[in-house]
């Protein structure tokens, strides 16, 4: 087995040579005193060198009632890298927002530093603290001591998956809902479907304050809840002109760059037209001081954005297009329950929600989760006039017809 | 008189018992093969979710990851253990 740091490991050396953080770095530290770490350097370098990865993830490994949090990984050389043989993953429920206290923090790395590799990613891509490397065995000791400590499992597998949440009111002046209160609710809410897999494969909620969606919920969450506003932007003329006498070029970076040409600027006053603001936060983020998002707040709610992963990449689309987001959240939770109920009853294995709208189409969608069709729904208008969809006529419109005919 | 969720949850370990090894089944396949067995009137999602619940909670049940979430019997050295 190739000794990390002793040139066994020439061509991860290589990764630390660059200006950047390493993981490679990391890895090595850990090495010093955790042997899964140290077998895990040996394998990966072998992996560089044949070109091949060594993993195999999934199976049969979880704690006792829960069916996600815990993804399942194996070396397929365990008799050459016994440390290894088992390098499962756990994804504990990160605190929304990502808010910690150190203690926090030190309580998790003591935790995993006795159960197991001691590496972390901070976070992974559904939000989670990800625990990497541990054996089948050590699964439910480190998961009583996660929950003596108040720290919970997250989801994996076909499940809803932690909700995730932008920093929002806490730090953000911009956040057009509370985002961490949603997302704490949706998560105490739904806590069967985050621990017991019982959809055809994922889903995702992510809370995005106001439209720059720090969280990137409108091409990851197959439901995202993006902040928005449905009255006129804030303007404060004096900052407008403070802006500009600080070297801003009013014209050429904030009025040519809006997408609709909303705005006007003539060397004294900014004006918007606000019917035909589409809210990209351009004009916003150029001039935070002049410009803020309007006073009636809420959000739009979107559906089935994805990655590529069985398919294509998608982006969501709108399905509300304003709506206050207010505690206790229930008319939104009535809808998600129907769009559960209607993707589990008609969505094909490892089909996300998003696939089965273009699937069954979106009148069919719409009508069977009780949301009534808005011209927002729509990217752009039909291309060929000569194509009708009579499944949308009610029935007796027919004989109507023929009759004003 | 009305089903139990302790008896939907023994008509449930016995489908996957049954097709051990040969087919698995998601949560939903469950709940439809329940739907179908008592009848709406009888039975629903809510019930057949709590009687998942309790197969999983006495470790009777499992639920195992293949590009997908399924229910099935804990491997051989599982109940062993």
């Amino acid at each position: 087995m190739a000794e990390p740091g002793k040139n066994g490991t020439p061509m991860l050396d290589e990764l630390e040579k660059g200006p950047w953080p390493s993981f490679v770095t990391q890895i090595k530290e850990a090495a010093e005193k955790n042997k899964m770490s140290k077998a895990l350097l040996s394998l990966l370098e072998r992996s560089y060198h044949e070109r091949i990865g060594h993993w195999k993830h999934g199976g049969i490994v979880g704690v006792m009632g829960y069916g996600g949090g815990v993804i399942g990984r194996y070396s397929d050389l365990p008799e050459e890298y016994p440390d290894i043989a088992h390098f499962h993953t756990l994804r504990v429920n990160m605190p929304t927002g990502w808010f910690y206290t150190s203690d926090a923090l030190r309580t998790i790395c003591d935790i995993w530093e006795r159960h197991g590799s001691g590496l972390t990613n901070m976070h992974g891509s559904t939000g989670d603290i990800i625990l990497l490397g541990t054996t089948t065995d050590e699964l439910e000791p480190t998961f009583a001591e996660l929950t003596a400590n108040d720290f919970d499992l997250g989801g994996s597998g076909s499940d809803m998956r932690t909700p995730s949440a932008c920093v929002g009111p806490a730090r953000c002046e911009w956040a057009c809902y509370d985002t961490l209160a949603l997302a704490y609710d949706l998560t105490q809410t739904f806590q069967d479907e985050l621990h017991r897999p019982a959809f055809p494969y994922k889903f995702k909620f992510k809370c995005a304050g106001c439209p720059n969606d720090c969280v990137a919920s409108i091409a990851r969450a197959d439901m995202s809840i993006i902040g928005t506003w449905r009255d006129e932007i804030q303007i404060d003329q004096k900052e407008v002109k403070a802006a500009e006498e600080a070297g801003l070029n009013i014209q050429r970076d904030v009025c040519n760059l809006c997408p609709t040409k909303c705005i006007e600027w003539d060397g004294k006053k900014l004006e918007i037209d606000d019917e035909n603001c589409v809210k990209c936060m351009h004009c916003i983020n150029t001039m935070p001081k002049a410009l803020r998002p309007g006073k009636d707040r809420g959000a739009t709610i979107l559906l089935g954005a994805k990655a590529p992963i069985v398919e294509g990449a998608l982006l969501s689309s709108v399905l509300v297009p304003f709506t206050k987001i207010e505690p206790p959240y229930e008319e939104l939770k009535d809808m998600v329950e129907r769009i559960w109920d209607f993707w589990s009853e008609h969505g094909k294995n490892r089909e996300r929600v998003g696939e089965l709208m273009q699937r069954v189409g979106l009148g069919n969608f719409l009508e069977a989760i009780e949301v009534e069709p808005t011209p927002e729904m729509l990217a752009h208008p039909r291309e060929n006039p000569y194509v009708f969809y009579e499944e949308y006529y009610e029935e007796g419109d027919e004989e109507e017809e023929e009759e004003e005919e | 008189m009305a089903v139990t969720k302790e008896e939907v949850a023994e008509a449930i370990y016995e489908i996957v018992k049954e097709y051990q090894g040969k087919k698995k089944f998601k949560a939903s396949d469950l709940t439809k093969a329940m739907i179908q067995k008592y009848g709406e009137a009888e039975v629903d999602k809510k019930l057949c979710k709590a009687a998942i619940r309790i197969l999983m909670d006495s470790g009777r049940c499992v639920y195992t990851y293949f590009g997908g979430s399924f229910i099935e019997l804990p491997p051989e050295e599982g109940v062993e253990r």
